[in-house]
């Protein structure tokens, strides 16, 4: 693996954990509550379906090793999945105790309970015994969707290369994630236990020249790429002033941002934007705006998202556009939807003060970088699969994670790596794969 | 306003509410701290010949997350020397002549020793006395107790000793730890009992330490078998209780003991014919102060039932408890789901198809399928449903919200639905779902007159065989 990690005590500090840990006595207590659902709908809504009861009941026996094995049975990235989750709209949001009158069971933090103390234990990812077997696949991108599939193939004997651009590997999961939910330290931990199964794991950044090579060396080959670059604000006032989302957060959480100006606009109303509004908040800017073109129904941020970004202090300009930046003022028009329902942009403009302006206003796809590897159907820039198996049009090429989905969950992610894994040792004649 | 008071064994009482004869009743300080707090009566933790207790005590069973469903115990009998005892129960009786001060016994089995103890007690004011033929620990190897207590001719010589002298009416405390508790029952009636209090604490060992493989409680890496009590031995206890109290040899006034911590279970004590109840574990756990209501629930609920003594209803449900072959067979009652309340957990599905008749599914087929058979799916083929489904994280802006489920709080594949052709009535569903009354069971009219297996099986000549 690449570079060793030293977190930044500055940024450790302005960034303490949005939820901290149970402790034992409250996981025991939040563990018995459960009711343990047959076919539990929050194992059905769990996108790697995790069985939920079974690990819930494991802290509840004293079992903590063995709900952690669980939990990686069906999900590798447990230990960071419990704590980046929405899980309001996902197991918790599902939980049948909502029906009852009483707060759904803390999924997540018991989740997290369980895998913090197997990791703290020393404990390592269980692999099943089997032969290794002759067939090697490549992941493209180090991301959680190429983490899921290298891990599962390992699972079934496969030898698999993770080849990653960047210097830490784990992508949006080491580079994209709000450090008061996971810390770069506990994502690089993660990696080091699937690399601990035997997944190799290369920072090499994979060309377009290098995957006729990739093909002669691999028998499968998984695409975990990701999305390409942000969206660039496109107005005039140039780049001056201007960080995009993503190096924002990559950039604090690696310690090489410790400061933005005394007043931030970050553009756009996604879960991304409120991540760089939050973090402009805790890095010392007074004024911290999100400016977004639409109304709060239409924003694509979770309400407990934006919930937590007013609590931050992070005030909201509805209704407002982006259409000029000129020295630390940024130029915004009124907008509205007309009769035919299209966006429309007013007369009336507002002035916003910004040292510096933060779009987050989505990240545009790879199709340009991809589509020329041969015979792998694009669709509306992502990659056209199989859901269930991952498989592109091109037979030795399966894919998973943002450059499919347009951008989701890192649990998102993780299903489509291990979908894709399982379509992979399939296709390549390996028996036995494992269900659930 | 429902009226408290009764008289056990020609005992005034100005109310069923008795301590146990155990820790809380073991001095007279706190017997009237107690009496402060609204108990009617206490049985004084019991007297003899002091001995010298371990440390530690006491072991307890948690179940889900709640302490102390089950507690036991290896404590002796008072560790105080008797004259204290008895100079403390004249203080305590000088000082609350309306309450009951009972006072137990266990002494050496020898008839002058029992005379001599009895005229003690006696003088010094206690209202009765309880002969302990029950401590099922420590005392036991000594000749005492339950050693007195499993052996029917023992109970009934001491019993017979203590009748002799005594002025003030004896209670006899049956131990549990005995094949048939009606045994005993019948010889301390036999030898002249006013009373009987039941049950004393059963043996037990709550639990082994994984880490040290000492079982609990721990006395220098050893231990003992204990007396259990508690909320987990109720049940034993009302069915013994319900077993003397049915049986005409046997049948005295009964002072019930066994798990007794709220108004409910004494009420339960009550309607199989107790005429006061005893109470420890629940004021070792919580205080004296949990009287309070037991007496405004007992209270409460005589008003809304219409009692206006205990009389009124003790023993009301004696004659509802009978044996297995005079039950009516051809009643039948199905399990019936309220849709509305369901919250889709699905336990009631899995409890039928793995711990009952396979009747409740999830499946909402209904009617035949192959044949004249209904064919449901099993439950691992919805679990392996669910692994194998592709779900994706709900993102609000691109995802359409979730189909709506009408009046319904659970999702409708979720709701599980009762074949009630093939419901046998068994409650299995109706226990384990979480939620009041959500299933309940309904009768449903089989067209037949009632028939026991008695009466089956006298009518077809055939002879019982078990």
């Amino acid at each position: 693996m690449g570079t060793a990690f030293t977190p930044h005590a500055g940024i450790t500090a302005r960034f303490p954990e949005l939820k901290p840990a149970l402790t034992p006595q409250a996981a025991m207590v939040e563990a018995n509550r459960c009711l343990n659902c047959f076919d539990a709908p929050c194992t059905a809504a769990c996108p790697t379906h995790i069985d939920v009861p079974r690990f819930i009941k494991k802290i509840a026996s004293g079992n903590v090793a063995g709900s952690a094995r669980s939990i990686l049975e069906a999900n590798v990235l447990g230990g960071s999945c419990a704590r980046v989750c929405p899980v309001e709209v996902l197991c918790e949001g599902s939980c049948v105790m909502h029906h009852r009158a009483e707060k759904p069971i803390m999924i997540g933090r018991l989740q997290r309970y369980a895998m913090d103390n197997f990791y703290g234990r020393g404990l390592q990812i269980p692999v099943r015994q089997r032969p290794e077997l002759p067939l090697r696949v490549a992941c493209v991108g180090g991301g959680p969707a190429s983490l899921g599939c290298a891990a599962e193939l390992r699972q079934a004997g496969v030898q698999v290369t993770v080849f990653d651009k960047r210097d830490l590997a784990g992508g949006l999961n080491t580079y994209g994630v709000a450090e008061y939910k996971l810390r770069v330290s506990e994502s690089l931990r993660e990696i080091e236990a699937i690399q601990s199964m035997g997944v190799e794991i290369l920072q090499r950044e994979i060309g377009l020249e290098d995957f006729a090579a990739l093909e002669r060396e691999f028998d499968a080959i998984f695409l975990g790429v990701g999305l390409g670059e942000m969206h660039r604000l496109r107005i005039p006032g140039g780049d001056a002033g201007v960080m995009d989302a993503l190096d924002l957060i990559a950039g604090y959480k690696t310690g090489e941002i410790l400061s933005v100006g005394r007043t931030v606009a970050v553009i756009g109303c996604g879960n991304t934007a409120i991540d760089a509004a939050v973090a402009s908040k805790r890095l010392g800017a007074d004024e911290v705006h999100i400016v977004y073109r639409r109304g709060p129904e239409e924003m694509s941020a979770f309400g407990f998202e934006y919930e937590h970004a007013l609590q931050e202090g992070v005030k909201f300009l509805w209704w407002r556009q982006p259409i000029a930046l000129e020295a630390g003022t940024l130029l915004c028009a009124e907008t509205s939807i007309n009769e035919a329902g299209e966006l429309v942009v007013g007369e009336m403009r507002t002035q916003l003060t910004a040292e510096v302006v933060v779009p987050a206003i989505g990240q545009s796809p790879l199709a340009e970088w991809l589509s020329s590897v041969k015979g792998i159907q694009f669709a509306k820039g992502r990659v056209v699969v199989d859901r269930a198996t991952g498989a592109t049009s091109h037979a030795k090429y399966f894919a998973g994670g943002d450059c499919v989905n347009g951008g989701r969950e890192v649990v998102d992610a993780v299903a489509d790596g291990k979908r894709a894994a399982r379509g992979i040792a399939a296709a390549l004649g390996v028996m036995e794969v494992a269900h659930g | 306003m429902a009226n408290l008071k009764t008289t056990f064994a020609g005992i005034e009482c100005i109310n069923p509410f008795w301590l146990a004869s155990a820790p809380p009743t073991n001095c007279g300080e706190q017997v009237m701290r107690a009496f402060d707090a609204g108990w009617g009566g206490a049985v004084w933790k019991t007297i003899g010949e002091p001995i010298t207790n371990v440390s530690s005590r006491y072991s307890s069973v948690d179940w889900a997350g709640q302490r102390m469903m089950g507690l036991n115990n290896i404590e002796l009998i008072s560790d105080r020397p008797i004259e204290v005892n008895l100079a403390e129960i004249a203080e305590v009786k000088r000082r609350y002549p309306k309450h009951v001060v009972i006072a137990s016994l266990m002494v050496e089995s020898r008839r002058d020793v029992w005379h001599e103890m009895v005229k003690r007690a006696e003088d010094a004011g206690s209202d009765g006395l309880e002969l302990n033929f029950g401590c099922p620990h420590g005392m036991s190897e000594r000749g005492m107790g339950s050693a007195v207590g499993q052996v029917p001719e023992y109970a009934q010589m001491i019993t017979e000793w203590v009748k002799e002298v005594a002025r003030t009416p004896v209670l006899v405390k049956l131990t549990p730890n005995i094949t048939d508790i009606r045994l005993v029952a019948r010889a301390a009636k036999q030898g002249g009992a006013d009373a009987l209090s039941a049950i004393n604490t059963i043996n037990s060992i709550t639990g082994i330490d994984l880490n040290t493989f000492t079982p609990r409680p721990n006395v220098d890496g050893k231990s003992s078998h204990g007396g259990y009590c508690g909320p987990a031995v109720k049940p034993i206890a009302l069915n013994m209780v319900q077993s003397v109290m049915a049986d005409p040899a046997s049948v005295l006034p009964m002072s019930a003991i066994g798990g007794i911590g709220s108004w409910r279970d004494a009420a339960e004590f009550l309607l199989v014919g107790a005429g006061t109840v005893q109470v420890c574990t629940a004021v070792m756990h919580y205080g004296y102060r949990i009287v309070e209501d037991m007496i405004d629930g007992l209270s409460q609920w005589m008003d809304e039932k219409g009692f206006s003594t205990l009389d009124d209803f003790r023993g009301l449900s004696l004659p509802r408890v009978t044996e297995w072959k005079h039950l009516n067979l051809n009643y039948k009652i199905v399990a019936q789901i309220d849709e509305s309340l369901c919250i889709g957990c699905d336990l009631c599905h899995i409890a039928c198809w793995d711990g009952a008749h396979q009747c409740i599914h999830t499946d909402r087929v209904s009617g035949p399928v192959d044949g004249h058979v209904e064919v449901h799916r099993k439950p691992m083929e919805a679990v392996h449903a669910t692994m194998s489904s592709i779900a994706v994280t709900r993102i609000p802006k691109m995802d359409p919200p979730a189909v709506s489920q009408g009046h319904y709080k659970a999702p409708l594949a979720r709701i599980p639905r009762v074949d009630e052709t093939e419901c046998v009535g068994c409650n299995l569903c109706s226990l384990v779902c979480p939620v009041e009354d959500c299933i309940t069971m309904k009768e449903v009219p089989v067209g037949l007159a009632p028939e026991t297996w008695e009466e089956r099986t006298a009518k077809l000549g055939i002879v019982e065989q078990c």
